[in-house]
């Protein structure tokens, strides 16, 4: 059965691609930002968008969703990772990262969640890839090692000034396609996540009923 | 009723505000009362079965608003934060040696009693179970303009002391009319009031309902008026909300 869903609170790290932070270039520097960003920048997965489920709705008046295919770390006791989960990490597309993304991130139903996690151990990080595939067709493979920060590394930062509970989820991130976006998805549209060692997440983004 | 969550007789105990004391009203010990110096307060909330949302807002009173430089916002300023971050009344916050500019932040706390979807404003209130007092502090040297404000200013252990009562939404009939004040080391150093939030208890209630939903045990942090101040180790901060409570905290250097 797949219906896994995190026990504590589920973070997520913008900005951890470096394609992203690459086409960023210069205007980390601008307005408003005025400076690429120190720390790891963090968002949080709030209950709600906690989707074990087949289907993902689109409600009130969002057309169309970015594909955020990643994994998540799922935290054990005293900062052990104790298992790595595969995870889409769904958003409203959303192009300034100036405020936080609350509305852009946080509606219902926004990670699709239900494969368990895999023991660490049996993965071999260096090597992990996600692709991903909507309507059948492969519109994107992530790499885990194009990560700006790996993972023992993003642990490190977000531990300089918050613990992560047992249970708690850190992800590692998104990846942009060579545009700067993110794939997107539609109401009719089935996107599949592949990754070696994850029984393939697979879910279907809805219209919302009348 | 005044409701506290407390550690005492190596367990923890729910209980009552009653005559200046704690009345238990669970477990093995109910109907026992202790001194409010006895016990170890905890955040006044009752475990939920998911991770907890907890919403707080930014820029949510005109003068704050001014004070930092910011235009008032057209839609409210909300950013989230983990239940982890939470601590009881009368707990120690760790201060960075190595920071200039650290501030507490006088907030009332809602706290979601029923599921709500779409609520509309003129609803909102059957929806709050009660209020708290939440002290939501931050540290500015740690400000970067990428999902502003950013998690390490926001979401640091020990950092959101909330307390020491829950109390009932029956028994606090207008919220929106509250005065708030913060001393420091017994110096009063921010005052005001609800009535100056640009977006009030109830229009909160429907923005974020009308895109997420909010379960029972959610928080939301309504925002902080002016006069912000800077505290140091050994400080003690108290922020107050009448009829609320006074949530006393202590800062430490870490």
């Amino acid at each position: 059965m797949n219906h896994w869903q995190p026990q504590g609170t589920v973070y997520g790290t913008l900005l951890n691609f470096r394609r992203e932070w690459d086409l960023w270039g210069s205007r980390m520097t601008q307005d408003p930002h005025k400076a690429a960003p120190q720390a790891p920048v963090l968002y949080v997965k709030s209950a709600n968008t906690f989707n074990p489920g087949k289907v993902l709705v689109l409600q009130d008046g969002v057309k169309e969703v970015d594909i955020g295919a990643s994994w998540g770390l799922v935290m054990g006791e005293q900062g052990h990772v104790e298992g790595v989960v595969l995870l889409n990490d769904w958003s409203v597309p959303h192009s300034s990262y100036f405020r936080p993304p609350v509305k852009f991130r946080c509606r219902d139903g926004y990670l699709g969640c239900g494969v368990p996690p895999v023991p660490l151990s049996a993965l071999d990080l260096a090597s992990l890839s996600i692709t991903v595939q909507v309507n059948g067709q492969r519109v994107q493979t992530v790499h885990l090692s194009d990560v700006v920060r790996p993972m023992d590394r993003l642990l490190a930062d977000v531990a300089e000034f918050m613990t992560l509970q047992a249970g708690d989820v850190l992800m590692l991130g998104t990846d942009v396609l060579e545009t700067g976006q993110r794939p997107r998805a539609r109401a009719g549209d089935t996107v599949c996540l592949m990754a070696p060692g994850f029984t393939p997440w697979v879910q279907t983004v809805q219209a919302e009923a009348a | 009723m005044k409701h506290a969550r407390i550690a005492w007789s190596g367990a923890i105990q729910q209980a009552l505000e009653s005559d200046g004391q704690l009345l238990i009203t669970q477990g093995p010990h109910r109907g026992h009362r202790v001194a409010f110096d006895e016990v170890v307060w905890l955040p006044p909330l009752a475990p939920v079965p998911q991770a907890r949302t907890v919403i707080a807002l930014g820029l949510n009173y005109a003068d704050h608003a001014k004070e930092l430089a910011f235009k008032a916002p057209e839609e409210p300023l909300a950013f989230m934060k983990g239940e982890a971050s939470l601590i009881g009344h009368m707990a120690f916050t760790k201060r960075p040696a190595d920071v200039k500019y650290m501030h507490y932040e006088c907030e009332l706390a809602v706290v979601i009693g029923r599921t709500a979807r779409r609520v509309k404003k003129a609803d909102a209130y059957d929806f709050i179970a009660g209020y708290t007092v939440a002290n939501d502090y931050a540290i500015r040297d740690y400000l970067e303009n990428w999902y502003r404000p950013n998690l390490r200013v926001k979401n640091r252990d020990t950092c959101t002391p909330i307390g020491p009562w829950l109390v009932d939404a029956a028994d606090v009939p207008n919220p929106m009319a509250l005065k708030l004040q913060t001393t420091v080391n017994g110096q009063v150093t921010q005052s005001g009031s609800t009535a100056d939030m640009i977006f009030d208890v109830p229009t909160l209630i429907e923005y974020f309902s009308s895109f997420m939903t909010l379960n029972p045990g959610d928080l939301i942090l309504t925002g902080t008026p002016d006069g912000i101040v800077n505290v140091n180790p050994g400080d003690v901060v108290v922020t107050e909300i009448e009829g609320i409570g006074a949530l006393t905290n202590t800062l430490v250097s870490s």
